[in-house]
C-alpha cells in the first residue's frame, strides 16, 4: 500500500462547447488544463480558487463523474482513469461527497432515514430492514443529530442540519476519501464553525481522508494539512498550510490573500490592499504563457511568452511563476 | 452631521401558514448624511426586510409594516403616497441587490436600463440620458462604455454586473444607498474592486450608505458604524472600531468568535455558536438569544432586555453587557 491513497497525474478536462447552428462555432473550454497532485491517508488537501477556476471539475474527475480527457488517477493504488461504471461501483462506496448546498443534493421526497439508509440498501451493504435503521440511527447521532429525525423530511429541517444528513449519508459507505465541495459555504458563520468541528472529529475519529474544495481562504487554512490554489485551470502553487499562509510565494496567492477582509478595524486601517486589476479570464481562450500574467502585478516579458512549470522552490513548496 | 434617515420603532411581519413571523420587531437607527452604517447578521435576522420596508417594497397581502416611522430628511416615508413613493425610489435612495442578473432585465440594453431612470426622475432627453450614461459606466470602471452601453446583461461577467448596478444606484444622485450584500455573490478578488469602488464614490460624491451583510469582514474595513441584527432586533449598536475592539453581547462575541481569522494564530478548534436561530413565529418570552447563549441567567428567559448604553455610543440589548469582556471570549 502506497503512502498516497489519491495521486492525480496531469489531469485534463475539456468541454467542447457551441458547434450548434445557433452557437456559432465549437470551441474547447479548458476547464481542468493539467493538474498533479496527490492525498496521503489521514491528511485534508485544501483546493482554493476563485470561480471556474476549474477546482470543482477536478473534484468531479477525482470521483469519475466526470471522464478526464488525459492524465491518470489513481485510488488505492488502482488506476480509475478510463474504469467502466460496472468496476467504478465498488470504487465509488470508497470515495464520496459533499455538496455545497445540502438542499439541491437531497431528495424532497424522501425522508432522512431512507436517504441515508438507500445507500446501504443499493450497495447491499445492510440488507436486514431493522438492522438497516439500527445502523441509520447510529449515523444520525455520529453527525448529531436525533434518531427522531429519521422521519423527517429535508424541508422540516435547517440548513446546517441538512448538511449534516449529507454527512451521514456519505458516511454510510464507510469512505476512505470525502471530496468535500464548498460544504459550509452556503451556511451561516455560526453554522459553519458547527460543520467544520464535525468534519475534522469525524476525521480524526474514522481516519477519514479529505479533498477539501472551498473558495474561503480563511476555512480552507483552518482545515487543510496542505493546499493547493488554483488558478484557470491549473495549480499555480501548492504548500503545506503553514508555508503557504506564512510565506506565499505566487503573486496570485499573494492577491488573494490580501483580498480577505480581517474582522478588524484597526488592522484593516493599516492593511495595504493589493488589489488586482481585471477579471479571470475566459477558459475558452486562455492567454498564452503564464495564464495569471494579464492581471499579475509583477509580470515581465516572459510571461506572456512561456508556461511556467509547477516547480519545488523549497522543500514541498511548490509554485508555478518564472520570477520566484 | 445632520441624520439623513431615522428608522424608529420599525414593525414588519409576513403572515404565513405556520404563524405570523416577525421578521422586524421594533428596530430603530439611523443613518448621517455621508456615513456608511451596517446592518449586521444572519440569514432571517430580519436585515433585508429592514432595507424593503424602508423603499415600501414589503409585498402585500403576507408582508405588512405594522408600525413605527422612517424619517427621511424629515418626512416619514410611510405616510407618503404611492406616487410620492416613486419619486424617492431610485432618485433619493437607490438600491443594490446582492445577485445583479435577476435585478437587472435580460432584454434591455445596459444604456437603456440606465437612460430610463434618468429620463423618469430627472426628464433628460434620449441625447443628454446616453451621456450620463457613458459617464456613470466610466466612473464605475467599465472600459470602452460607448461600445458596452449597446450589449445585454449577459455579456458582462458578475463583476461587471455588479458594477452596472452602482451605476444605476448612483444615476440620479441620490442621497442614500442601500447595498444588500453587494459583494456576497462575487469571488473575492472581485469583491474587494466593488468594495473599493463603492468606498470611493460615497466618500467623493458624498453618498450615505447602509451596507447590509453576514460579513463582519466586509464591514470592519467600510462601515463607520455597525448594527447588529438577531431574530428581528437590534441587540447591538455601537462605532466600527468599538463593536469590534469592545463587543458587549454574546451573540456579537459568538459571531467574531466562531469564523477562523488569517490574520490570528490557527487555532485547534473553532469555537460555533451552538443550536439555531429560533422560529421566528415562536419566538421565546424573554431575550431570543438565550437558548444558545453561554452568558444566559435566570431573568433571561422571562424578560426580554432593551439597548442600555455600556459604553460611549456603544448600545447592548443584554442583562449582562457589562459583565462581558472580549477576554470572555479567548
Amino acid at each position: 500500500m502506497s503512502e498516497a491513497l489519491l495521486r492525480v497525474e496531469g489531469l485534463k478536462k475539456h468541454f467542447e462547447v457551441g458547434g450548434g447552428m445557433l452557437s456559432g462555432p465549437a470551441a474547447t473550454v479548458r476547464a481542468v488544463d493539467g493538474v498533479d497532485f496527490a492525498i496521503r491517508r489521514g491528511e485534508t488537501l485544501g483546493l482554493v480558487g476563485e470561480s471556474g477556476c476549474g477546482k470543482t471539475t477536478t473534484g468531479r474527475c477525482v470521483l469519475r463523474l466526470e471522464r478526464p480527457t488525459d492524465g491518470r488517477i489513481l485510488f488505492e493504488d488502482k488506476d480509475i482513469t478510463g474504469m467502466a461504471e460496472g468496476e467504478l461501483r465498488a470504487v465509488r462506496r470508497r470515495m464520496q461527497v459533499i455538496f455545497q448546498d445540502p438542499y439541491a443534493s437531497l431528495n424532497p421526497r424522501m425522508s432522512i432515514g431512507d436517504i441515508i439508509g438507500e445507500p446501504l440498501k443499493v450497495h447491499r451493504i445492510v440488507v436486514d430492514k431493522a438492522k438497516r435503521e439500527a445502523r441509520v440511527k447510529g449515523l444520525l447521532s455520529q453527525v448529531g443529530l436525533l434518531p427522531q429525525h429519521a422521519r423527517r423530511y429535508p424541508h422540516q429541517l435547517s440548513g446546517g442540519q441538512r448538511q449534516r444528513v449529507g454527512i451521514a449519508r456519505a458516511l454510510a459507505m464507510e469512505p476512505s476519501l470525502i471530496v468535500c465541495d464548498e460544504p459550509v459555504s452556503a451556511l451561516d458563520v455560526s453554522i459553519q464553525a458547527q460543520i467544520i468541528n464535525l468534519l475534522e472529529d469525524l476525521q480524526r475519529n474514522l481516519g477519514l481522508t479529505y479533498l477539501f474544495i472551498a473558495h474561503d481562504l480563511s476555512v480552507v487554512r483552518h482545515i487543510s494539512d496542505r493546499v493547493a490554489v488554483m488558478y484557470l485551470g491549473m495549480i499555480v502553487e501548492l504548500a503545506d498550510r503553514k508555508s503557504l499562509y506564512e510565506e506565499p510565494l505566487h503573486p496570485y496567492t499573494k492577491a488573494l490573500l490580501s483580498a480577505v477582509p480581517i474582522p478588524d478595524p484597526r488592522l484593516e486601517a493599516q492593511r495595504e490592499r493589493m488589489v488586482l486589476r481585471g477579471e479571470v479570464p475566459s477558459p475558452l481562450k486562455p492567454p498564452s504563457g503564464c495564464v495569471f500574467h494579464p492581471r499579475c502585478p509583477i509580470a515581465v516579458d516572459r510571461c506572456g511568452a512561456e508556461i511556467p512549470p509547477l516547480r519545488e522552490i523549497k522543500p514541498g513548496h511548490w509554485a508555478a511563476c518564472h520570477l520566484v | 452631521m445632520a441624520t439623513l434617515l431615522e428608522v424608529q420603532e420599525l414593525k414588519t411581519t409576513f403572515s404565513t401558514a405556520a404563524g405570523l413571523v416577525r421578521a422586524v420587531d421594533g428596530v430603530s437607527w439611523d443613518v448621517a448624511e455621508g456615513e456608511t452604517v451596517a446592518l449586521v447578521g444572519e440569514s432571517g435576522c430580519g436585515k433585508s426586510v429592514s432595507a424593503l420596508s424602508i423603499m415600501r417594497l414589503v409585498a402585500p397581502p403576507a408582508g405588512r409594516i405594522e408600525s413605527g416611522r422612517v424619517l427621511f430628511k424629515g418626512r416619514d416615508l410611510l405616510k407618503l403616497s404611492e406616487p410620492e413613493m416613486q419619486r424617492v425610489r431610485g432618485r433619493e435612495i437607490a438600491m443594490i441587490f446582492q445577485e445583479p442578473m435577476t435585478s437587472l432585465n435580460p432584454v434591455l440594453t445596459i444604456g437603456r436600463q440606465l437612460t430610463e431612470g434618468l429620463e423618469i426622475h430627472l426628464n433628460m432627453d434620449k441625447v443628454a440620458a446616453r451621456a450620463r450614461a457613458i459617464e456613470l459606466l466610466g466612473m464605475v470602471g467599465i472600459p470602452d462604455a460607448e461600445r458596452r452601453i449597446a450589449q445585454y446583461p449577459h455579456q458582462f461577467s458578475g463583476g461587471m454586473r455588479q458594477r452596472m448596478m452602482i451605476a444605476m444606484a448612483l444615476a440620479c444622485n441620490p442621497s442614500l444607498i442601500l447595498a444588500d450584500e453587494p459583494t456576497t455573490a462575487l469571488d473575492v478578488t472581485i469583491q474587494a474592486q466593488i468594495l473599493e469602488l463603492m468606498r470611493d464614490l460615497s466618500r467623493r460624491l458624498g453618498v450615505a450608505m447602509l451596507i447590509i451583510t453576514h460579513n463582519l469582514g466586509v464591514v470592519a474595513r467600510y462601515a463607520d458604524r455597525v448594527n447588529v441584527m438577531y431574530a428581528g432586533r437590534i441587540i447591538e449598536s455601537a462605532t466600527a472600531a468599538d463593536l469590534y475592539a469592545n463587543p458587549r453581547h454574546p451573540y456579537t462575541l459568538g459571531l467574531l468568535r466562531s469564523v477562523p481569522r488569517l490574520d490570528e494564530p490557527r487555532r485547534s478548534r473553532l469555537a460555533p455558536i451552538e443550536g439555531q436561530p429560533p422560529d421566528l413565529t415562536k419566538l421565546p418570552p424573554g431575550c431570543s438569544f438565550t437558548p444558545r447563549c453561554a452568558f444566559k441567567v435566570a431573568r433571561c428567559d422571562k424578560e426580554a432586555p432593551s439597548l442600555e448604553q455600556v459604553r460611549e455610543a456603544h448600545v447592548s440589548a443584554c442583562w449582562e453587557a457589562t459583565r462581558l469582556t472580549k477576554q470572555d471570549a479567548a
